[in-house]
């Protein structure tokens, strides 16, 4: 299946939302590495929920950039949150298309994980597991995120490199299929 | 409570164990395959090897840990590394190959070791409900061994009794037309502690069958007559009367029996090797069970004269293990055929015609039935399926021309020998000349085996078989094809329906999906797990099919199924993973509402249950509320 | 002397021997084919394939397709390329492949071939399999998390070392790759770190301890240049010691 291609009314900015999952905000680091492009993609999009403009919730987007997987209740809902939003919904990174490195947990039982962590792990005062039901809950394994809502783009990288994100924002936005160069393809 | 056997002299080589006296009854703890020590392992395998030296076929790695299983009902690791040591293979190997066949197992089963057929007729015939019978009462969790050792009860793949099922096999023994009243008893005597042999000999009686005789079944030869029609007409002028008749192979494939003889005749090198494929593990087959219950002699008799023709010294009957009971009376069979003259050293008077059979037990492995992986297995070793070329009649057993036909191709030679060309050819179609048994199963009221020309119908076999309201019929097993009642003017032949035999009817009140299901589960159990888009799209398509089932998949998900089936098809090494998804991909097409029934009503559905994702979680943190929980979406958006 | 005899390999005419295979001819002629489990040192296996062509409407992998004569080889249409991606897809969610925590990532095969494909994503949803490391021996440490199956320790220590320290072992998806020594433990095998078995894996499954990412990220093999440039990272190179 062929990825949609964006259509945007004219003389209209898209809108663009970001957010991050279970990830280090590494791909976010990496959009901000686009420099002083940065003053060029502000003209090209207008930005919605983002950690770039602290709006915590997310309008009607034309696009979506979801960085890190999936790994509690919370990432569960802002990704569907994002999904119903957004036309166009894009992984950012490892976590995102793979699970990247919080999946290295997936070789373990949640239980062992928290107990490691709360109950048995070095320095740890007061050993308790937490249980308010404020706190997101975690799943048993860590999901890349097209195993919980439809994807439309992958980004792969650890972070996918500046001139990607790029690459693909002013190819999407341009309504153009993207397409990578050679270099612009790694999984680290 | 009897000691566990500590001396060689209670396990004989060719008897199954229930023969024995001395039937091993033990606990968990007193189990011998757990801490065996050192020179029991030895002094056993020093008897093993003994034997072996008389009986080539033994000494095979497959059959040595054969007889340690039903020796400790397990492979105990001081055993691997003795054997290992005295055949000079790395102890890996004989891992690797413990870890492939699925009668074999490292840790041990339950003294009882009792196996379900899992084909889709013995579900169809209740077995479902029959083994959580016998679990709950056994108190035993399916596929673990009971904390007392006594008893395992599991699943298996088809055991070829779908014609008397549903069926099961205890010790290695099939036990045929289960049903409630046979699973309390069989649960008592397990309570009892009732050796195997004691057991009602009725149980392990199984029938032939026969429903419809042809000219193969009918149509009798005397024994040794078609190796004097070898003598008397000589070789080549016996591979032209089969080439004459037209004999195709009757595994399913229909490679021309005369055209494999002779390239294998025409190979130069020292040694020859006929071997029959026995290894009858297509889901709903059970010809061959009968064949070698009934019509041994002629298998022989004709693998004696392809032996002739090619020149072999050596053959080899390769056995499903799940056909274990037979194994004795063919034994018998063969040595009666010594004692004739009809095997062993110039046979028949000939100055230099010597051949001899072995036989050789599978352990468990569907791929085994595919000829080169059935070679591999014979020089004991993992059952993949080789690279071709070079083909066995080139370079096959132990890298020598080998041929490999299906016991059903091997009688028809013999008879052929002695009755001529014509005989074939009086039967059957242009390009499939003679007759098929067919093994029917399922929404029938005679199930059994039939024998057709070539080129009768399926609607003639369905009336002859007393199946009404068909839904669909399952030819050539679960890797076959899935016919709808408008092909049913359709006929079995190499130039329409090919078949190896399995011919499974389904009725009008059958979910089809199970079927679909039971097969997809089938071939993810059974991939030799060489190459990838059979091992992992194998997997992949049967997480699909259960997504399915479970009302979870959307359109995009059947797009995906087809696309995943496609592929393997396309890019399989071998005929398992090409076949694989055939019954998935053919019901998409031919029986599509049994998918869209069961679709979500919605564009996208997860791959995962999320909720029941956060159950672990649930249960450490002690937490149910309302965040604790993740709901089922109501549809998003558009998407895709 | 007889006259060169070729097929066509993508409309190119690629000569060949008596015995060649397709992917033996091409890669003499410096055509590239994507291949995993094929090594020119060893018999081919035909497991991983990876190396899917087309020949007149039938599919063969061809590390093991006999070369013949007026053959019409396609080897880089997009369908043949989509094939290709989805049983690296296979892969890549068969095991746990988690590229920046690699030590191989930027040499690796699995990763280059996919580059090559333009394999974007893993697709299909992941088994998360769980895998153990083998870390006792001194030199060479296992990860099974990364393993394809592709058979070449196993026929590199065989034929090569003449040792017998890999074997592919069990079934299906419960296939892998098991040590032949008493405790079944690497560290106990007869395994050195200068056997080829111990520099063949086309992954990051059997790594050298101590020296991880020693090349600096832009410079390894796959950061700039394909693989179909490059060529493998477990052939033979004179210039490596």
């Amino acid at each position: 299946m062929k990825p949609p291609v964006l259509t945007i009314e004219s003389g209209k900015k898209p809108r663009l939302a970001t957010a991050a999952l279970c990830g280090c905000f590494g791909c976010h680091m990496s959009l901000l590495d686009i420099d002083e492009r940065i003053l060029k993609l502000v003209d090209m999009v207008e930005f919605d929920r983002t950690p770039l403009t602290d709006i915590k919730t997310v309008g009607e987007c034309e696009i979506g950039l979801i960085e890190g997987g999936v790994a509690n209740t919370e990432n569960v809902e802002v990704l569907r949150d994002f999904r119903r939003h957004c036309k166009i919904l894009v992984a950012v990174g490892a976590c995102a298309v793979n699970g990247g490195v919080p999946a290295m947990r997936n070789q373990f039982d949640v239980q062992d994980c928290l107990e490691e962590v709360y109950l048995n792990g070095i320095g740890v005062v007061d050993p308790q597991i937490p249980d308010d039901p404020e706190i997101p809950l975690l799943l048993d394994k860590v999901h890349p995120i097209h195993e919980v809502v439809h994807i439309d783009y992958f980004l792969p990288g650890c972070p996918p490199s500046a001139d990607t994100l790029w690459t693909f924002l002013n190819e999407l936005i341009e309504g153009k299929e993207i397409s990578f160069p050679y270099s612009l393809i790694h999984y680290d | 409570m009897q000691e566990p056997p500590d001396s060689i002299q209670q396990i004989s080589l060719t008897a199954p164990p229930w023969t024995d006296d001395n039937e091993s009854i033990a606990t968990q703890e007193t189990h011998p395959g757990y801490a065996l020590q050192m020179h029991q392992a030895e002094s056993f395998i020093n008897e093993l090897l003994a034997r072996a030296d008389a009986r080539p076929a033994s000494g095979s790695l497959l059959q040595y840990l054969c007889l340690i299983q039903r020796q400790y009902s397990c492979i105990p690791e001081t055993t691997v590394h003795v054997l290992a040591e005295r055949l000079s293979i790395p102890a890996s190997q004989v891992f690797s190959v413990i870890d492939f066949y699925t009668f074999l197992h490292r840790t041990p089963r339950g003294d009882f070791d009792i196996l379900f057929s899992n084909n889709i007729t013995d579900r169809m015939l209740g077995s479902q409900a029959l083994f959580g019978r016998l679990c709950q009462i056994l108190h035993v969790e399916p596929g673990v061994p009971r904390a007392d050792g006594r008893v395992t009860v599991d699943w298996t793949s088809c055991t070829g009794l779908c014609d008397q099922g549903p069926g099961m096999l205890v010790n290695g023994i099939a036990v045929s037309s289960l049903d409630e009243k046979r699973i309390n008893e069989i649960a008592e005597q397990v309570e009892n502690k009732t050796p195997l042999k004691q057991w009602p000999a009725d149980w392990f009686e199984i029938k032939d069958n026969i429903q419809r005789r042809d000219i193969l079944l009918s149509d009798q030869i005397v024994n040794g007559s078609a190796i004097e029609a070898l003598i008397n007409k000589g070789a080549e002028n016996l591979l032209q009367a089969i080439e004459q008749s037209g004999l195709r192979g009757r595994g399913g494939a229909g490679f021309p029996t005369a055209k494999k003889w002779r390239f294998c005749r025409d190979t130069k090198a020292d040694d020859y090797y006929v071997v029959c494929n026995a290894d009858e593990g297509e889901p709903g087959t059970f010809k061959d069970r009968v064949l070698l219950n009934s019509y041994a002699d002629n298998l022989f008799e004709g693998m004696t004269v392809c032996a002739g023709i090619i020149g072999a010294k050596k053959g080899y009957l390769y056995l499903r293990g799940e056909y274990l009971y037979l194994r004795e009376a063919l034994e018998e069979t063969l040595q009666q055929r010594r004692q004739s003259g009809l095997l062993g050293n110039n046979i028949l008077g000939q100055e230099g015609f010597d051949f001899d059979i072995d036989i050789h037990l599978g352990a468990g492995a569907y791929i085994c039935g595919e000829e080169s992986a059935l070679l591999e297995s014979l020089e004991g070793k993992r059952g993949i399926p080789r690279k071709r070329p070079p083909y066995p009649v080139n370079q096959g057993l132990f890298g020598k021309p080998t041929v490999i036909n299906n016991v059903e191709t091997f009688i028809n030679a013999a008879k052929i020998a002695v009755f001529g060309a014509d005989w074939l050819r009086a039967a059957g179609t242009e390009q499939s000349a003679g007759t098929k048994l067919l093994s029917i199963s399922g929404d029938c009221e005679r199930p059994g085996i039939y024998e057709y020309p070539f080129g009768t119908s399926v609607s003639q076999i369905l009336a002859d078989c007393g199946a009404a309201d068909t839904q669909a019929v399952q030819v050539a097993g679960a890797a076959g094809t899935t016919l709808t009642a408008d092909a049913f003017e359709r006929s079995i032949c190499f130039e329409d329906l090919a078949t190896g035999g399995s011919f499974m009817v389904f009725n009008q009140q059958r979910e089809l999906l199970a079927m679909v299901k039971n097969f997809s589960d089938f071939f993810r159990h059974e991939s030799c797990g060489f190459c990838t888009p059979c091992r992992v799209g194998g997997a992949l398509i049967n997480d699909l099919v259960n997504k399915v089932m479970v009302g979870h998949a959307t359109q995009l998900d059947l797009e995906e199924m087809k696309n995943i089936g496609s592929l393997m098809q396309q890019a399989s090494h071998c005929g398992l993973g090409a076949t694989a998804p055939n019954a998935v991909l053919q019901t998409l097409e031919k029986f599509p509402d049994i998918y869209t029934a069961r679709l979500a009503n919605r564009s996208f559905e997860p791959a995962f249950d999320i909720d029941a994702a956060l159950a672990p979680s649930r249960k450490i943190t002690r937490r149910d509320d309302p965040g604790a929980h993740i709901a089922y979406e109501p549809e998003q958006s558009s998407k895709p | 002397m007889s006259a060169t005899v070729t097929f066509l390999l993508d409309g190119k005419a690629i000569p060949f021997q008596d015995g060649d295979t397709v992917m033996d001819a091409a890669l003499r002629a410096g055509e590239y084919i994507p291949h995993l489990c094929h090594n020119p040192e060893f018999t081919p296996h035909g497991s991983c394939r990876v190396c899917i062509v087309e020949v007149n409407g039938r599919h063969y992998s061809a590390c093991t397709l006999p070369a013949a004569e007026n053959m019409n080889v396609d080897n880089s249409s997009e369908a043949i390329m989509a094939k290709r991606r989805s049983l690296l897809q296979m892969l890549f969610v068969e095991g746990n492949h988690i590229c920046p925590a690699c030590e191989k990532s930027g040499a690796c095969q699995l990763q280059a071939v996919a580059y090559y494909t333009r394999m974007l994503s893993p697709h299909f949803p992941h088994f998360f399999p769980r895998r153990s490391i083998d870390a006792t021996h001194p030199d060479i440490i296992f990860y099974h998390n990364r393993c394809i199956l592709c058979g070449l320790c196993e026929r590199a220590s065989r034929d090569v070392d003449g040792k017998n320290v890999f074997t592919i072992s069990g079934r299906g998806m419960n296939s892998r790759v098991i040590f032949n020594s008493d405790s079944g433990k690497l560290g106990d095998s007869e395994l050195s770190i200068s056997d080829r078995a111990a520099s063949i894996c086309p992954v990051g499954a059997i790594l050298p301890k101590s020296k991880g990412y020693q090349v600096p990220i832009g410079q390894r093999l796959y950061d700039t240049r394909p693989i179909s440039l490059v060529g493998d990272s477990n052939i033979r190179r004179n210039d490596k010691t």
